[in-house]
């Protein structure tokens, strides 16, 4: 399997305070990684590191090859090939379809009768078709994380973090935004990696899992050995529910 | 009571008869002023952005500089231009004194705090995790900042109607550096002063219905915009 992040020593401090302390940890293309953990493990935090939106304290993040940190950034094009769908999901106040071509629009893209034609499906696949001339901000909580995913999905990044995508939604949305995720895996060159609270949608989607605590990663392993025989004591107690904080 | 009567009726008579006299007055007043609002809003609108969205030491100095510029004296900013377009102070050499150029300096400086306030504020009411966001979906630095402007676009209407508003009312200022001289520098304020003081009310009401009218065209403009908005 190919890495496309390979992470050492990474380190994030917010005014002195530690909230991210990873010795290493690798994401291979094609897999969806699952990362679980409790509240204010990090697990946001190091979304935003691994997507370039904040430049790590120390260590080296390494993407596709090239190692950043330590003031080094990816370039536009390379930062272009990630993309994260927030956990607060935030559309700009206009159309869902001037939302959904927004990231296309930023990189020059001709919206012609072609890719109309593939964005309408896509947006037909999500349940999002009738809403496609509503505004933005009088959509539903699941209508905007649908929103928020079609638009990370249209212009098809190689990364896509997906920060608890389906978190307050009811059983037919996350069907949707489930069945979305398992296709995307299955196109050429793609990574995603979802945070989930959610032990049961870990293992519905996550080929391996990871468990962070306290800025630390426990553990990972595949579902499996993760799920059924957990080498660590934490990752135990945090499956049986014990483990708050 | 008779006065305001005749007054209205040859104000009507003058307006409707397109009275050169006022016409010319209006044209100054809108060039000077609509001059003046572009400066301000070329100064006003990236400062104004830039204070909202970046934080640097001494921010908090430079904002409540700015604010006290938004409450400044217009008449206090005219004295200032005054002593530094005159003969001996530092821009004499120019020669706008009692021209509209000095006129134009006075209302750019009074009105770009106003323009830079309000946009500062509108762009800080936007949501930083939208400004991720757009940054995750691929923003550029300068994408980034469009669509700030954009989103901040009904505060940025506010800012420009109410640093027009501001200087296009003002006469302090304008009467010190203008000199309201007839047909250069006499503007539709320092017109209202010099015309009722010479008892000429008819002329007097007829600029302050113009101006009047102004303001009330500027704020249906803003409330379509806004309605236009919130829909
Ligand atoms: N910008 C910041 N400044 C200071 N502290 C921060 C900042 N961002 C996050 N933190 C702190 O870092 C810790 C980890 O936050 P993070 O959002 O990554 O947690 P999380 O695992 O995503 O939690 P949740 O499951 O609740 O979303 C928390 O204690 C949080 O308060
Ligand atoms: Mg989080």
């Amino acid at each position: 399997m190919k890495p496309v992040y390979t992470i050492a020593n990474l380190r994030k401090k917010y005014q002195n305070k530690e909230v991210l302390n990873i010795d290493n940890m690798q994401l291979y293309q094609g897999e969806i990684f699952g990362l679980m953990g409790p509240s204010g493990a990090g697990k946001s935090t190091l979304l935003r590191l691994l997507d370039f939106l904040e430049e790590p304290t120390a260590g080296v993040i390494e993407f596709k090859g090239e190692r950043f940190g330590n003031g080094r950034e990816p370039e536009l094009k390379q930062k272009r090939k990630i993309t994260t769908v927030f956990q607060r999901s935030a559309l700009l106040r206009t159309s869902l379809w001037n939302n959904v071509v927004y990231p296309l629009k930023l990189r020059g893209e001709e919206i012609n009768g072609e890719k109309k034609e593939e964005i309408e499906k896509l947006l037909e696949q999500m349940g999002l078709t009738e809403f496609k001339d509503q505004r933005a901000d009088k959509l539903s909580g699941g209508e905007t994380q649908r929103a928020a995913l079609a638009r990370a999905l249209v212009f098809e990044p190689e990364v896509l973090l997906l920060d608890e995508p389906t978190s307050n939604l009811d059983p037919t949305n996350i069907g949707i935004i489930e069945e979305m995720i398992k296709q995307y895996i299955k196109k050429e060159n793609k990574m995603i990696l979802v945070v989930t609270h959610n032990i049961f949608q870990a293992r519905r989607l996550a080929d391996r899992v990871g468990l962070l605590h306290q800025g630390q990663l426990v553990e990972t392993g595949e579902k499996k050995s993760f799920f059924n025989s957990p080498e660590q004591e934490l990752t135990a107690k945090f499956l049986s529910g014990e483990l708050v904080h | 009571m008779g006065t305001i009567i005749e007054g209205v009726r040859e104000a009507v008579y003058l307006i409707t008869g397109l009275d050169p006299e006022i016409l010319n007055i209006i044209s100054v007043s809108l060039r000077v002023t609509g001059t003046a609002l572009i400066f301000a809003i070329l100064i006003g609108m990236p400062l104004g952005t830039f204070l909202g969205m970046v934080n640097f030491p001494g921010k908090k100095l430079f904002t409540a500089l700015l604010y006290t510029g938004m409450g400044f004296p217009p008449v206090v900013i005219g004295l200032f231009v005054f002593i530094f377009f005159s003969a001996s102070g530092p821009f004499g050499f120019l020669n706008w004194l009692f021209t509209p150029n000095a006129i134009i300096v006075a209302q750019t400086i009074i009105a770009f705090p106003l323009v830079a306030g309000f946009v500062m504020t509108a762009v800080m009411g936007i949501d930083r995790n939208l400004l991720r966001q757009m940054e995750s979906l691929g923003a550029s630095r300068l994408q980034l900042l469009w669509t700030t402007i954009k989103e901040a676009r009904l505060g940025s209407v506010v800012a420009v109607v109410a640093g027009f508003g501001a200087i296009i009312s003002e006469v302090g200022a304008v009467m010190l550096v203008g000199g309201n001289i007839r047909g250069r520098t006499r503007v539709l304020t320092t017109a209202i002063v010099l015309e009722t003081r010479q008892g000429r009310f008819g002329l007097a009401i007829a600029l302050g219905i113009i101006l009047l009218t102004i303001a009330f065209i500027l704020n249906i403009i803003m409330i379509n915009l806004q309605e236009k908005e919130i829909d």
